[in-house]
């Protein structure tokens, strides 16, 4: 069986990164062990894939009313390492309403809820390993982190691949804002490319004329399909 | 040879404070065993411990995946998936409660084939998210006191004196129920590995 190509340097974040201050009590302070990837390793859950509805990725209709918002369609293909659309995978995102403030008990931002957004939604990649979701742009919303703290504004994903080092949780974030810049969440990544990577682009082909916004958003999930190949003579 | 040029996976980011409304709607996840699952029916507790020694409230999350009590995955990748039991997915997640706590219904999974030949004692396999944490952190849960650990190739590789960190210990005056604790830093700092 092959095990995962490591992760290169500096293309994840530390666990340790002190601008990002909870995790100082959070990161382990031994080294890691190395093992191998074993059976456990290389399968993984396959979860999720019935109980999809309808309107799941369109988080805009989850209410008789639409939400207040700039209305956006957020779309793009999940890949793996050979750059092969994973079909069946399982995103879900969240993400705060338009004026920054999540649909959660313990998010004291005093900035309006939406009575009808809640912010959460679900989809599964194609055939060609594509996913879309209609939903609002999330508002920047301040955070303790340190004196006049804002997130930049983002969507979370979530996405089961085909094995359990596929798994991936990252955030999405929109060209542009200049929140980027002074973030330590997105800035725990050492790697500027990498970084980069998670800032997705607005897509004229994917804006909807006298109706929504579009933004594309590839993701790269840990693994590789295909097997070295030969080269052709000459 | 030539290898097909690679992309770079995609950086990870903390699933922050207010994961639980897009991830654990489905409070079910919990039960992982159903009644018709075969095997040992368990109950497994976790609490998950910052480094002041403090649970971590409401704020963290755990995923397990582990075989059925035969050993077989139910994942095309194991020879055997096409004979797991179809009662049991394999698959739990939960987010810790304001006490860091979450229990798990499951079975106990039976031994899993391990590299080289070799046989791993039952266990079971650990994704832990957080805020605070810019990539879920990794381990596994071992039984205290079954036989085959001795052997199991995955230990084997932990420095003896930290092994005791991966093993569930059974409940007292509980029945089929085993605990343990996730401590992310400090002396009883958790094995993570390194994937």
């Amino acid at each position: 069986m092959k095990e995962y190509p490591k992760t290169q340097p500096g293309t994840q974040p530390e666990y340790l990164y002190e601008g990002y201050r909870s995790s100082i009590r959070r990161a382990p302070s031994q080294p890691l062990i190395q093992v191998p990837h074993t059976l456990s390793e290389l399968t993984g859950p396959l979860y999720g894939h019935n109980p999809i509805g309808q309107a799941d990725n369109d988080l805009t209709r989850h209410f008789a009313d639409p939400p207040l918002g700039e209305r956006i369609i957020v779309a793009g293909r999940v890949l793996d390492e050979d750059g092969r659309g994973v079909p069946n995978a399982l995103v879900e995102v969240w993400q705060a309403n338009a004026s920054g403030r999540y649909c959660h008990s313990r998010d004291s931002h005093p900035a309006p809820l939406d009575p009808n957004f809640l912010g959460a939604g679900r989809a599964i990649t194609d055939a060609a390993g594509s996913y879309r979701f209609v939903s609002i742009k999330p508002g920047a919303y301040p955070w303790r982190n340190h004196p006049n703290a804002w997130r930049p504004a983002h969507i979370h994903f979530s996405l089961f691949g085909t094995g359990l080092l596929s798994r991936l949780v990252t955030q999405m974030y929109f060209p542009g804002d200049p929140l980027m810049a002074i973030d330590p969440v997105l800035h725990s990544i050492a790697d500027e490319g990498a970084r980069q990577r998670l800032v997705s682009s607005f897509d004229l082909s994917l804006t909807e004329p006298e109706w929504a916004l579009g933004y594309r958003f590839d993701i790269v999930l840990r693994g590789r399909s295909a097997t070295p190949f030969e080269e052709g003579p000459g | 040879m030539r290898r097909i040029p690679s992309l770079i996976p995609s950086a990870s980011q903390t699933v922050g404070p207010f994961f639980n409304f897009g991830l654990t709607t489905n409070h079910a996840l919990g039960i992982m065993a159903p009644d018709g699952a075969e095997g040992e029916h368990i109950t497994l507790v976790f609490r998950v411990i910052d480094g002041e020694g403090l649970p971590t409230p409401g704020d963290s999350l755990i995923e397990l995946w582990q075989a059925d009590s035969q050993g077989r995955y139910q994942h095309p990748a194991d020879p055997s998936s096409t004979a797991a039991d179809k009662n049991f997915s394999g698959f739990g997640r939960l987010e810790t409660d304001e006490n860091g706590v979450c229990v798990f219904e499951t079975v106990k999974p039976g031994c899993v084939s391990g590299p080289n030949g070799s046989a791993q004692a039952a266990h079971i396999n650990v994704t832990l998210f957080g805020r605070g944490l810019g990539k879920p952190l990794r381990t596994r849960v071992y039984f205290a006191g079954e036989a085959a650990n001795a052997n199991d190739p995955v230990l084997a590789l932990v420095p003896a004196q930290r092994r005791e960190t991966l093993l569930a210990k059974p409940v007292a005056g509980q029945a089929n129920a085993w605990a343990i604790e996730i401590h992310l830093q400090g002396e009883a700092e958790t094995v993570f590995f390194d994937l």
